[in-house]
């Protein structure tokens, strides 16, 4: 008896569950006309999402165009490429960083877009079009750029640092952490080696394991996002990450600082583009234009504390972080930077290979 | 001929998800990046061999922690009162509720510096590091896969006959004599199927040393991760010669137990 009546409990509670499922999506339905919808996908945690009292952009998108957002992520450029090339999931908008816009353009995997129905175009500043990885500037609107910095903690390292030569010191052996991958990590090598890493070869690449194996003895770790428990919990001295990262981390530590090394750094953007197998094409290029819009971009900006090439979302931001020199570096540091854009598939199959060869040996 | 159509759902879903994925891996490991046939990647696979075997060490550490660990306890329990055993068992059962990942971090802040275990440790003078070395990485996947020990060895205790147990005291023997001839032996399947579940998730495990581990801890788990960016082919011939090795773990094991069994 009891086990019966068990059962015609849990299965009220089942249906219930789905009427109120049901009820909810056919109310949201009503709500807003149908638009159609557009699959974005996107980096993990790369929108402002409504924490820290922000805007919810996505909400807001969905309110006021009435088009329904699939929003789903993922963790690599590599990953992104698999789905794209290897799956028959359909995107209509997809953020890859400067070295996959370049692969997508080659393999001829993107749309080319109409920038009538992206009027907010017209904000983005100078630098940030025309991309190196797309010159004629016809596949891609620029949605975030940053460089790669040190972030390091002022009790255990005295004077800030200004060559990536830091992440070799062996006083603070370690006490260093290395950033657990192999394009960034081979870029930081071929600097501190007097390699411009945009034009790098194999032999160049050979030259930077070197000096990485020299570091590794010297190294806590290798670590990505673990970088953030790490640097903000005081476990480690110093590390090399992105520059958005390095202010939020910041934020939670009072101990740590930012340095920039003073000979230039890897500047690297992500853009918005739309892929071959997009089925919403205008509903794509409505959320591109959506993204920019001053004050949508500003909250990104806010959220992600990553550069924004959107000149009027910069003039809405707090002055802390507009005049923020991790955040926004000045125009002069900026043409010291190298933009680390394609190099070969094979080359970078090599640099993968030897990278990870340095961490099996 | 019933039960046979019964089975086709599980024999479709083998076919899809375990076989397909199976063969593609081997068409990979055995061909070049242009799809010509070629054993070049099982040389580049060949140059983790030293990954590979700490790998497949770490994994038999912690698997025989875990049997160490997990045996008395299992047999503790099959002692206990019957509403004592669930509750026991919950207790093993809650942790797994919780995701992976976060166990793992949970494990990274209870050894790292100034954490829990060394603030405790320090107060009592004793200074070290807990975290990024081979110790932790072991030490995590003990926690991790200890419920996937005991279960399987309980499961199949609890169901060994009081009667033989009686039996075997009615003729005299003392409580050592009982484990060793009648319980002990009854409970090697449960032993075999805890070792296997532990060894085979352990040995290819990938993100605890990660999050455990130091420089050298990298095991063949993260090497395959990393390398299938950019080099599906000795990706997948790294996994496949994983596999194989799994196979004959297997295999050995089996043929341990039937004899084991039979004696």
């Amino acid at each position: 008896m009891k086990k019966i009546l068990s059962l015609i409990l849990s299965s009220v509670l089942c249906a219930s569950c789905a009427a109120c499922f049901a009820g909810c999506g056919s109310d949201s339905g009503s709500k807003t006309e149908n638009k159609g919808e557009v699959n974005v996908y996107n980096w993990d945690e790369y929108i402002s999402d409504g924490e820290n009292d922000l805007k919810n952009v996505i909400e807001e998108f969905e309110e006021e165009t009435g088009i329904k957002v699939n929003y789903t992520t993922y963790s690599t450029n590599e990953e992104l490429y698999n789905k794209l090339k290897n799956s028959n999931d359909s995107y209509d908008v997809v953020v890859p960083s400067d070295y996959m816009i370049s692969k997508l353009i080659r393999e001829k995997m993107l749309l080319e877009l109409n920038f009538d129905n992206i009027p907010n175009y017209k904000y983005i500043n100078k630098r940030f079009k025309n991309l190196s990885c797309d010159p004629d500037g016809k596949y891609t609107v620029c949605y975030n750029w940053g460089v790669t910095a040190m972030v390091y903690d002022k009790t255990k390292v005295k004077t800030k640092p200004t060559s990536w030569d830091a992440l070799w010191d062996k006083n603070l052996k370690g006490d260093i952490l290395m950033i657990n991958n192999s394009r960034d990590a081979m870029a930081i090598a071929m600097q501190t080696l007097g390699i411009d890493p945009s034009k790098c070869t194999k032999a160049d690449i050979d030259k930077a394991s070197k000096k990485l194996k020299e570091q590794k003895p010297l190294l806590k770790k290798y670590v990505m996002d673990q970088v953030f428990n790490d640097m903000e919990g005081g476990q480690a001295a110093i590390a090399p990450y992105y520059a958005g990262d390095i202010a939020m981390m910041m934020e939670e530590n009072s101990n740590l600082d930012y340095a920039l090394p003073s000979d230039g750094s890897n500047l690297f953007y992500d853009g918005f583009c739309i892929p071959t197998c997009s089925k919403n094409k205008e509903n794509a290029e409505a959320f591109i234009n959506f993204m920019h819009k001053p004050e949508i971009a500003a909250e990104n900006c806010k959220y992600l504390r990553y550069g924004c090439p959107n000149d009027e979302a910069v003039k809405l931001l707090p002055d802390d972080i507009k005049n923020s020199e991790l955040s926004f570096p000045s125009d002069k540091y900026l043409d010291k930077c190298y933009v680390f854009s394609d190099v070969d598939d094979d080359v970078y199959a090599y640099m993968q290979d030897q990278f990870v060869k340095i961490q099996a040996d | 001929m019933k039960t046979r159509k019964l089975t086709i759902p599980y024999i479709i879903w083998m076919l899809v998800f375990t076989m397909i994925p199976i063969v593609m891996i081997g068409i990979t490991a055995f061909t070049d990046k242009s799809g010509n046939f070629s054993l070049a990647n099982f040389q580049s696979a060949f140059h983790y061999s030293g990954v590979f075997t700490k790998s497949l060490l770490i994994a038999l550490i912690s698997t025989a922690i875990c049997l160490v660990v997990a045996y008395p306890l299992a047999y503790m329990m099959t002692r206990m009162k019957k509403s004592t055993q669930n509750t026991v068992i919950m207790l093993i059962m809650i942790p797994m509720w919780m995701n992976f990942l976060l166990r793992i971090y949970a494990w990274v802040i209870l050894l790292q510096k100034n954490g829990p275990i060394d603030s405790a440790l320090s107060m009592l003078g004793i200074h070290g590091t807990y975290i990024g070395n081979t110790a932790a990485v072991i030490a995590g996947m003990v926690y991790e896969y200890l419920p996937f020990m005991v279960l399987p060895i309980y499961t199949v205790m609890s169901k060994i006959d009081n009667g033989l147990i009686e039996a075997a005291q009615d003729l005299g023997s003392n409580n050592a004599a009982v484990f060793g001839k009648v319980v002990f032996p009854l409970s090697i399947p449960g032993i075999i199927s805890g070792i296997t579940m532990v060894f085979v998730p352990s040995a290819s495990t990938f993100l605890v040393s990660q999050y455990l581990g130091g420089t050298d801890d990298i095991m063949i788990g993260d090497v395959i991760d990393k390398i299938f960016w950019t080099d599906q082919n000795t990706g997948s011939a790294i996994s496949l010669v994983m596999m194989v090795f799994i196979f004959i773990f297997l295999v050995i094991m089996n043929l341990f137990g039937d004899e084991e069994a039979i004696a």
